[in-house]
């Protein structure tokens, strides 16, 4: 008595012609994203190679910003040290002011506030992330800085003893704390949303048994929410540093653009990467053009890991839940 | 009162949840509580104004709501106190952006006559007295610049969802990646890259046309990520009878799965054109600003409300300065339309299908 065994059969797609084409056409309409990341690198790498030639590692620990007189006697001189600081100054303090509220407002949306309200206030955030930066700039020149530079004094006056809130003059208008507090104001959609979307997948049993424990709400989000949504809130707030690194028009119009490393927040003396290549593009000689299209770079390369890593962190934090 | 199984009471429905008196006095307390400690705060110490005012309020109410739930143990208190700093911090989150609509639409209403919206700013200056001039070349600057980026972007953001969802190719995983990683990109290094390209090398001149290039750029992302949220809503059964018709992957696609999304992709398109109706910095660097009501793509460069805005802010004076907020209420109103026409679209789609 012999038992055949069934053997599995190959399963072979066999796609018609149609087909072939139809996926070859959508393969490669979706590789154009990537090739436009590659020709932007590509593009910006070509233009501003001679920068990295001329200046190499300066260009990025300098601090001068000079394009110079065209002849030997007062060569140009190009270094971002001082706008990177800046950028990431005025992202700290955009996060610093950001973050705490981001997670007070989604755990509002997500738990506290009334059942009816919570979807339209969902949407109320969706509607206020599309307000364009333009809008945030103006208003936070004309609103918002008159304000600020007096809450800048009240800082400088209580807490003078310590060093980042010490000012060379008292002037308050156009610090990095003015453009922070304006790019928390920008960041706050998009981390609150991250934010409240990981808190609403907190494992809704868990929550009950802590509440079946004894537990207060506070409780409950303290010891099951939070810790749950952690990586998603990481992953938020990166997400709202990519922004803040890279937003142009609101710095601009409220951030003094001095090139010195300036870590006091309160004086008036900054700028960003950005804010640099919208100021100086309009009158650049060639080869300043050409150390913005470094600049440019370099801002790309940042703003991109940082995108890169908070996208890594929020998918993983989702395929967890 | 004692009651036995048979007595006749009519049992009256209980409302555990229900606020005793008790409750509402405390609450009575409490708030009158904090805002004579808010008071007292103010008066020691430099708070003033409506702002400070409130700023002394957000400090003490915490506190006062802890201290008085403390006879029902920390674990209350604390509880209280969490609450009243969740609710407390939401509501000091609204007030920047309440403050923001109503200055934009209240300092906008005086750019406001009967020609704002159809003269341009050919014979008038941003200084000129303000029942001169207008918007309408920043209006139609900005719908071309749209319409460019749109023709571009929503194709093509459509066809990386398609490729991510559907066809599954091999790098699917990095398109999506990537994709993602692209919304991030500042607008600025966008508007920098058509510059070295379309500005420089192939017009040698600012025009529209690569200010619509620089938006597609900004664009695709939102289009293809919103897209490929919708595609994987749509149901395996449905592709499987397809196929079981004998159906190819193509026929699948263009006559079962995106007919079936229709209001989805109409809705990423939307908010692909929201994102990107008030950038700024790209057009700086690409399409300029032109005075001049416009619709030639290729000749030079063009008006657009962020750059009108941009612009008259720039000039400073008091007029200008209206004028800016006049063409923010305009770019605002626009968005928001665009916004709200995306969420009635995209509701649709979820209950009405089904």
């Amino acid at each position: 008595m012999s038992e055949t065994v069934p053997t599995q059969r190959d399963i072979v797609i066999r796609r018609g012609t149609a087909d072939k084409v139809f996926r070859t056409f959508i393969a490669s309409g979706a590789m154009l994203s990537l090739v436009v990341l590659g020709l932007i690198a590509g593009f910006l790498l070509f233009r501003g190679f001679e920068i990295f030639k001329d200046f190499g590692l300066s260009f990025i620990t300098g601090t001068q910003w000079d394009a110079g007189s065209g002849d030997a006697s007062a060569p140009a001189k190009f270094g971002i040290a001082a706008m990177l600081v800046g950028s990431v100054v005025t992202a700290v303090i955009a996060l610093c002011v950001a973050v705490p509220f981001a997670i007070a407002v989604s755990l509002f949306l997500e738990y506290y506030a009334p059942h009816f309200i919570r979807k339209p206030l969902t949407a109320v955030l969706d509607l206020v992330a599309a307000i364009p930066s333009v809008i945030y700039g103006i208003w936070g020149y004309t609103i918002l800085m008159p304000k600020a530079s007096g809450w800048a004094k009240s800082l400088n006056s209580w807490f003078d003893w310590i060093w980042i809130f010490k000012v060379p003059a008292p002037i308050f208008d156009r610090s990095p704390f003015i453009a922070g507090l304006l790019l928390a104001l920008m960041v706050l959609p998009i981390t609150t949303s991250v934010a409240r979307e990981v808190y609403s997948q907190a494992p809704r049993d868990q929550i009950d048994a802590a509440y079946g424990l004894g537990g207060t709400k506070w409780g409950a989000i303290r010891t099951v929410v939070m810790p749950f949504g952690r990586s998603g809130l990481v992953g938020g707030a990166m997400l709202g540093l990519g922004r803040a690194l890279g937003e142009t028009v609101a710095v601009y119009l409220v951030l003094n653009l001095v090139f010195k490393v300036n870590f006091q927040i309160l004086a008036s003396a900054g700028g960003n990467v950005a804010s640099l290549i919208a100021t100086r593009f309009g009158e650049a000689t060639p080869y300043e053009l050409k150390a913005l299209m470094a600049a440019g770079l370099v801002l790309f390369l940042v703003t991109l890991a940082v995108n890169a890593t908070a996208t890594y962190i929020v998918s993983r934090s989702r395929s967890a839940a | 009162m004692t009651s036995t199984v048979n007595s006749p009471v009519t049992p009256v429905p209980q409302k555990p949840w229900k606020h005793t008196a008790r409750a509402w006095k405390q609450a009575g307390f409490m708030s009158s509580a904090s805002l004579a400690g808010a008071w007292i705060l103010v008066q020691l110490t430099g708070l003033a104004g409506v702002l400070g005012s409130y700023v002394a309020f957000a400090i003490v109410f915490p506190i006062v709501a802890f201290l008085t739930s403390l006879p029902y143990g920390k674990k209350a208190g604390q509880d209280r106190m969490a609450t009243a700093v969740i609710c407390l911090a939401f509501s000091s989150a609204i007030i920047p952006w309440g403050s923001i609509l109503f200055t934009v639409f209240n300092n906008g209403r005086h750019a406001f006559y009967s020609g704002f919206l159809t003269t341009d700013m050919l014979i008038s200056t941003g200084d000129d007295p303000l029942n001169t001039g207008g918007i309408s070349h920043a209006i139609a600057g900005t719908l071309i610049l749209i319409s460019i980026a749109s023709v571009i972007a929503i194709p093509l953001g459509i066809v990386a969802a398609i490729y991510i969802v559907e066809t599954k190719g091999r790098f699917s995983g990095y398109v999506r990646f990537f994709t993602q990683a692209m919304s991030g990109v500042p607008s600025i290094v966008a508007g920098l890259f058509i510059y070295t390209t379309v500005v420089v090398v192939i017009f040698n001149k600012f025009n529209a046309l690569a200010g619509g290039l620089a938006l597609a750029i900004l664009m695709l992302p939102t289009v293809a990520r919103t897209t490929e949220e919708v595609l994987k809503l749509v149901p395996d059964d449905l592709r499987s009878a397809s196929y079981a018709m004998g159906a190819s992957q193509v026929s699948t696609v263009f006559r079962i799965v995106l007919p079936t999304v229709r209001s989805g992709i109409i809705t990423a398109s939307i908010l692909g054109v929201a994102r990107v109706a008030g950038e700024t910095a790209p057009l700086l660097l690409t399409s300029q600003y032109f005075v001049k009501f416009t619709t030639n793509i290729t000749s030079g460069p063009m008006a657009a409300l962020p750059t009108y805005i941009f612009g008259n802010l720039g000039v400073g004076s008091e007029n200008s300065v209206t004028r800016a907020w006049g063409g923010s209420a305009v770019l605002m109103s626009i968005v928001f339309v665009l916004f709200i026409l995306a969420r009635l679209l995209g509701g649709r789609s979820k209950t009405g299908k089904r």
